[in-house]
């Protein structure tokens, strides 16, 4: 692993950032009007750090992710800029575009099941990007294809090699994923999800296994799920969505112990207990996200806030703090003593 | 099941017909096939009212004549009127046309709605006897058929129509079995209506519309089918006009007069185009599978 | 995969004995009696009574049928009433002309088909896309013999660059035989090309939108690669199993073709047979067409298997 070593050595606190989205913003057409799914964000990421977007489904997490890959839907348009190792995507030709996706940009999917191509043998899926990025010639792509099984902990990788996708089990077949995903040795992996799809069981080795190669390598990584429990612990950096905008970024100790926003607290209260006494009640959201076509002048979830007030419904707060634990409401959480 | 059926998943055919979904919708070209359809079978209808020559006499002295006055398209290799030939063409193949998949519609239809409905031992037996026929290459068959038969147009509509049934008892019995399941047929039976009533009443009001509109693309096909057999000279017995057949005649004249065979062609392959046309449209907006009707 | 194949088989052997049966009952169709057809209408009653004996035509239908079938079995077909020689003999004599035009027009059709198909369904919607298929759309308008006719009328006669009729066989000069053979086997592919295309096209449409897709993409590999590798193999299913069913098209067609462009092979068999009323020759060639199809269709079914890991490993 001399190129983490070398990216470690490299990393210094005022280092530029590896992956900055400045007022990003992605519109869809939709049967009812224009969708705003990811409506003006703007984060960054540093080399070798993790970040964690949290958000309920229709936030506009997964859109924002494919904004950073530049993977988009037909029909989508996309404004603000992404800027990547020093160079902003939308400017890129789509030839250039192509050879750093996989390589110095990896992708993990929510479902292996769909995202591994069914009639191709799980090594020719591997292989190939091996090929296509490294320039690797067969024997030697093959040989890196079974280190790299092992590496991510699948056992007997020479005969795997060889099987298809359906004859893996879930977990399995994530793990062969993000295999394909690290093989080029990459600066940032995104994981759209990489545990919803999943067993609660192997959710943890996954996780686990995504944090070990992450310290490893030194890669920057983005995890987005909508779980709250699984960035705690494991990332650096937590940024919440709501309706298509951040509207609480810190450290992810500091999220937990000291929220601001009403909304990432009832996430919080949200995530059940091991301890709690049978038949306690989920403490769920009341309420439904807005709907993405229709913007109401407020806050987005002043609808179902349980701290509203007047000017909550009159103009959108807008994403503030003191740079390091920023987050959007008028009337925030005091913070603890 | 047909074999290739067995082990293809049942969307095999549900894919080849959507693969067809897409032709315009009772667009531009929809009204132009129909006008077109409307045209030729008013001419072919009213052929002996028209004033045009008879198709048989022949002009020794104007073979092969160019349009002139008496013959506004000309004469073919035997000095025959080619629009009275064209439009008393017409009118053979369009009866065959017609006749032919109409058989194919009450045999076929009848069957595959009766299999679709009854299912067991019946649906068995009706899908098993399709697939033997469909076993055997159509033209094969129907040129071995009229070599046995006898050369008469009669025969050569009889053939052709039961050469279509496979493909109604098919739509039949996809459309029954689609319908079947809908709630006005099991609140039928609850109200104590009989097997017949719900058959009769129920069922077949909804089935027809979609076996109206396969009927249409079997007329196209059948003008084909007729075409490529009197092509051969194996259709319809000469002297009588019909396209293919003088399509089949144009041939040796392609060098000094190509009109002979293109004209018939030219005809031929607009009534088939319409037919196509109204039929694929009328199907797309009443097949029960796609939710329509 | 051995049991997978046995079972298809259990389905094969009724259906080829139902086709036995089916070409044997159209011949007992002839109205009056086929010793009659065989001598014509100047023979003595005796003549035919004579010939009527001597081919067992007296005998019950059912006993007719297992004699017959028993001889088929052993490659016994009977003879050619003209010229006396085996209908087996003369059919197999002609086979491989009928194969390489069959042939030539599904390898051409296929490459009219497959680029066309992608093409289309990579930029699905654009123009290239509606141009296509409204030709496709209007070809199935073009019946074979039409399309032979124009054929000619374009390349023989107005721009004189290939033979009209005709036939080289492949060892005696390979190139005079493609030149014979080209215009047979287009007409054939343009009649094909229309479903394989849009079967295709609806296919890749579907499948680029699939997950695994986006994932290729997402790993930077190039775009030929992910139409023809990861879009093309799981799109072909439909596309491979079309082109089989069409064998049973291309046999019909290749009669007309093989009429028109004076082909030396089954198609034209049957028609002779047909035009000089002889029946033996007739009845064999039709057993053999239908047999041959339905044995076409069972290889494709297999084929399929083969093709698609899902069905060969799915629980019977």
């Amino acid at each position: 692993m001399g190129l983490a070593s070398q990216r470690a050595a490299r990393a210094t606190p005022e280092e530029t950032p590896l992956l900055a989205l400045e007022d990003v913003a992605v519109e869809l057409p939709s049967l009812r009007g224009v969708l705003r799914a990811v409506d003006g964000v703007s984060l960054e990421l540093k080399a070798g750090r993790t970040l964690g977007i949290v958000g309920e489904s229709g936030s506009g997490k997964t859109m924002l992710s494919r904004a950073v890959a530049q993977l988009l839907p037909r029909g989508a348009k996309l404004s603000g800029r992404v800027a990547f190792d020093g160079q902003i995507l939308s400017e890129l030709t789509p030839e250039a575009l192509r050879r750093l996706r996989g390589r110095a940009l990896a992708f993990i999917f929510q479902d292996p099941m769909t995202s591994l191509n069914p009639v191709l043998s799980i090594g020719s899926q591997l292989i190939e990007t091996l090929r296509e990025h490294l320039r690797l010639d067969t024997l030697s792509a093959q040989r890196r294809a079974t280190e790299l099984l092992g590496e991510v902990g699948i056992p007997s990788p020479e005969q795997r090699l060889k099987q298809y996708p359906h004859e893996f089990s879930g977990g399995m077949r994530q793990r062969v994923a993000i295999a394909i995903a690290l093989s080029c040795e990459p600066k940032l992996l995104i994981a759209d999800e990489p545990t919803t799809a999943l067993d609660v069981t192997v959710q943890a080795q996954i996780l686990d296994l995504l944090a070990r190669e992450q310290r490893r390598r030194h890669m920057a990584m983005i995890l987005i799920t909508h779980d709250l429990g699984v960035v705690a612990g494991r990332t650096d950096e937590v940024a919440v969505m709501y309706a298509g905008r951040v509207v609480e970024r810190a450290p992810t100790r500091r999220l937990f112990k000291a929220m601001r926003m009403p909304y990432t607290e009832a996430l919080i209260a949200a995530i059940p207990e091991l301890e709690a006494p049978p038949h306690t009640p989920l403490k769920a959201i009341t309420g439904l996200p807005p709907d993405p076509t229709r913007r109401s002048p407020g806050c987005a979830f002043a609808p179902r806030c349980p701290r509203v007030g007047e000017r909550c419904l009159a103009a959108a707060p807008p994403l503030a703090g003191d740079g390091v634990h920023d987050f959007a409401c008028w009337n925030p959480l005091r913070p603890p003593a | 099941m047909r074999l290739s059926e067995i082990a293809v998943p049942n969307t095999l055919l549900a894919r080849v017909a959507e693969a067809w979904a897409g032709v315009p919708a009772f667009g531009w070209l929809f009204w132009l096939a129909l006008a077109w359809i409307g045209m030729i079978v008013f001419a072919a209808g009213a052929a002996d009212l028209l004033p045009l020559p008879s198709p048989t006499d022949m002009d020794m002295l104007a073979r092969r004549a160019p349009s002139s006055f008496e013959h506004w398209l000309g004469t073919d290799r035997l000095g025959r009127d080619m629009l009275s030939r064209l439009v008393h063409g017409a009118r053979i193949s369009l009866t065959v046309a017609i006749l032919a998949p109409l058989i194919g519609l009450l045999i076929g239809g009848a069957l595959g709605i009766l299999a679709g409905y009854f299912r067991g031992q019946l649906e068995t037996l009706v899908v098993a006897g399709v697939d033997v026929l469909l076993a055997f290459p159509p033209l094969v068959l129907a040129l071995a058929v009229m070599a046995y038969l006898g050369q008469t147009v009669a025969n050569l509509t009889y053939i052709i129509g039961v050469l279509s049934i496979p493909a109604f008892t098919r739509v039949a019995r996809a459309a029954t079995l689609s319908i079947a399941k809908r709630e006005f047929i099991l609140a039928a039976r609850a109200m104590g209506a009989t097997e017949l009533r719900i058959l009769l009443r129920e069922l077949l009001p909804n089935v027809i519309l979609p076996l109206l509109a396969f009927f249409l693309l079997g007329v196209a096909v059948t003008i084909v089918v007729e075409g490529a057999l009197s092509f051969l000279g194996l259709g319809v017995p000469p002297p009588a006009p019909s396209w293919g057949g003088m399509i089949g005649e144009g041939r040796e004249s392609l060098e000094m007069a190509p009109r002979i065979a293109l004209l018939p062609a030219l005809f031929m392959f607009l009534t088939v185009l319409s037919f196509n046309v109204v039929g694929d449209t009328l199907r797309a907006h009443t097949d029960p599978r796609q939710g329509a009707a | 995969m051995l049991g997978f194949i046995a079972y298809r088989l259990g389905y094969l052997v009724p259906v080829l004995l139902a086709v036995t049966l089916l070409t044997f009952l159209i011949a007992s169709l002839l109205p009056g009696d086929l010793a009659h057809a065989m001598l014509g209408d100047q023979a003595t009653p005796e003549a035919v009574e004579a010939l009527r004996r001597d081919m067992g035509l007296d005998q019950p239908l059912w006993w007719r049928y297992l004699n017959w079938l028993s001889g088929i079995v052993q490659g016994d077909f009977g003879r050619s009433f003209r010229t006396g020689e085996p209908v087996l003999r003369a059919i197999l004599a002609r086979l491989p002309v009928s194969l390489e035009l069959m042939l030539l027009a599904e390898v051409t059709a296929l490459a009219i088909s497959i680029p066309l198909a992608i093409h289309c369904a990579a930029n699905s919607g654009g123009a290239f896309d509606r141009v296509v298929t409204g030709l496709a759309f209007a070809k199935l308008s073009i019946p074979n013999f039409m399309a032979a006719i124009l054929l000619i009328y374009l390349f023989a006669v107005e721009l004189r660059w290939l033979p009209a009729t005709g036939y080289v066989p492949l060892d005696e000069d390979w190139l005079g035989n493609l030149r014979c053979m080209l215009l047979p086997a287009l007409t054939l592919a343009l009649a094909e090309w229309p479903v394989l295309m849009r079967v295709l096209r609806s296919d890749m449409i579907t499948v680029l939108q699939e997950d695994y897709i986006t994932m290729a993409r997402a790993k930077g590999l190039k775009s030929r690669r992910i139409l023809f590798v990861h879009a093309l193999k799981p799109s072909s299913l439909t596309l491979i199993t079309v082109a089989g069913i069409n064998v049973g098209r291309l046999i019909g067609g290749a009669v007309i073709v093989e009429y028109v462009f004076a082909l030396p092979g089954i198609g034209r068999l049957l028609l002779a047979a047909i035009y000089t009323r002889d029946f033996m020759i007739l009845q064999g060639v039709v057993l053999f067409v239908a047999t041959g199809f339905v044995i076409v269709n069972f290889l494709v079914d297999l084929l399929y298997a083969v093709l698609d890991p899902r069905i060969r490993h799915a629980p019977k």
